[in-house]
């Protein structure tokens, strides 16, 4: 009989696939997991509304759980609670730093339309002086920046509350 | 009561899915790569929206169609978008300036629709609306660039809030439908929301340099089924595929 705790180790080794340094439990898409008699339930929720990733996400999970002998998975894809950054792991923000992403910093409130810009620190040089290039980067969830003093372009996992 | 839920979120998801098909129609053409590809995410969220809704029309329908179905294989009457959505991309002011229209209100709308009775809306609302915090914040960055900018790129942006500001009062439109659904307080009153709107518009606006024109002839119909003449094109490039070879899947 397969234990919860188990269950979730095991997602450790399915890695997003566009972040592929991430496992989906650091990214926080896992919401759920439910051990019923011979089977299992995953309950996952997407990044963003058009997150194209949630199909192979679904299919990477049941591949995995059957490969660990878990037949009759079940993957639920829920919207609420939407998902935030905030649920990205302290483990799952120093891989992104490795793997040369900037994690999310806190934000000031977007709602305000002309707050003073966030510092994102450079990935590579630390160093603070780096701008915003473009809100909106290789994926929905990245934003692009460049540092100032290395001229280092980087990624930045931009802060969704 | 089912009728009327699955009416109204069908007009919300096409507002998603027309506005997002244009965006798309920038894919390789932006004025920059940053733009082109800010375009194509912004276009990415809104068809994502657009599917999270058709899901849930469908579900609220009840007959075995999908969100695909609902997406392809209706006729130009039937799509209830608005007219504002539909319009042609022109340059890339024309693009920012509806851009800009259309987030200033979808922002006001979500905040509102996560308080809706319904659950599904509410999670619908609050997953879009982070979203749609960013693309607000992208399009008033460019109308006030674009309108405080080179003598050129003033008059273009302007010419384009001249064309599109007539599209705007259907923004606040509101009938049976949405009747029904406030006083079960499913749907938000559009009218509480105006006022916001126009504030926020003006700031941005005001910022831009720019005027807002007044013509007061308005335009409106698209909540109905009534479009101007470019949804037709919309849909014959949307469609294709099904339309030409039906069922068929990626």
């Amino acid at each position: 009989m397969v234990t919860e705790s188990e269950i979730w180790m095991y997602l450790e080794e399915v890695a997003d696939p566009e972040i592929p340094v991430l496992s989906i439990v650091d990214l926080g898409v896992v919401q759920k997991i439910e051990i019923l008699d011979l089977s299992c339930e995953v309950t996952i929720t997407p990044t963003y509304s058009g997150c194209p990733a949630m199909k192979l996400i679904e299919t990477q999970i049941i591949e995995k759980l059957i490969e660990k002998g878990i037949k009759n998975v079940k993957v639920n894809l829920v919207l609420s609670p939407a998902w935030t950054t905030d649920w990205i792991s302290e483990k799952g923000k120093k891989k992104l730093l490795t793997y040369g992403i900037a994690p999310p910093v806190d934000e000031v409130d977007k709602s305000v339309l002309f707050a003073e810009p966030i510092v994102v620190p450079c990935p590579r040089c630390s160093s603070e002086k780096t701008r915003l290039v473009s809100q909106f980067g290789s994926t929905a969830c990245k934003a692009h920046y460049q540092c100032k003093d290395c001229l280092e372009p980087f990624d930045y996992f931009k802060c969704l509350r | 009561m089912s009728a009327t839920l699955f009416e109204y979120v069908l007009r919300i998801g096409d507002d998603s899915l027309i506005l997002g098909h244009r965006l798309s129609e920038w894919c390789g053409r932006g004025p920059i790569l940053e733009e082109d590809i800010a375009m194509t995410n912004i276009a990415l969220d809104l068809v994502g929206q657009a599917t999270n809704l058709y899901d849930y029309a469908a579900e609220i329908e009840g007959k075995g169609r999908n969100a695909d179905q609902l997406a392809f294989l209706r006729f130009d009457r039937e799509y209830k978008n608005l007219l504002l959505v539909e319009q042609p991309n022109g340059d890339f002011g024309m693009t920012m300036m509806r851009q800009f229209l259309f987030d200033a209100f979808r922002k006001l709308f979500f905040e509102s629709l996560e308080q809706s009775s319904d659950h599904q809306l509410r999670a619908i609302a609050s997953k879009s609306l982070k979203e749609t915090k960013y693309h607000l914040r992208h399009s008033s960055e460019w109308v006030i660039r674009l309108g405080d900018g080179t003598e050129e790129s003033k008059i273009r942006v302007q010419e384009a809030l001249d064309t599109l500001w007539r599209y705007t009062n259907e923004l606040f439109y509101q009938d049976d439908i949405d009747q029904e659904l406030i006083q079960n307080g499913i749907a938000p009153d559009l009218n509480h929301l105006r006022k916001d709107w126009e504030n926020l518009v003006s700031n941005v606006l005001n910022e831009a340099t720019l005027e807002i024109p007044n013509n007061n002839w308005q335009h409106q119909g698209g909540r109905k089924g009534f479009h101007s003449e470019h949804l037709g094109k919309i849909l014959a490039e949307l469609q294709y595929m099904q339309r030409a070879y039906p069922n068929m899947e990626w």
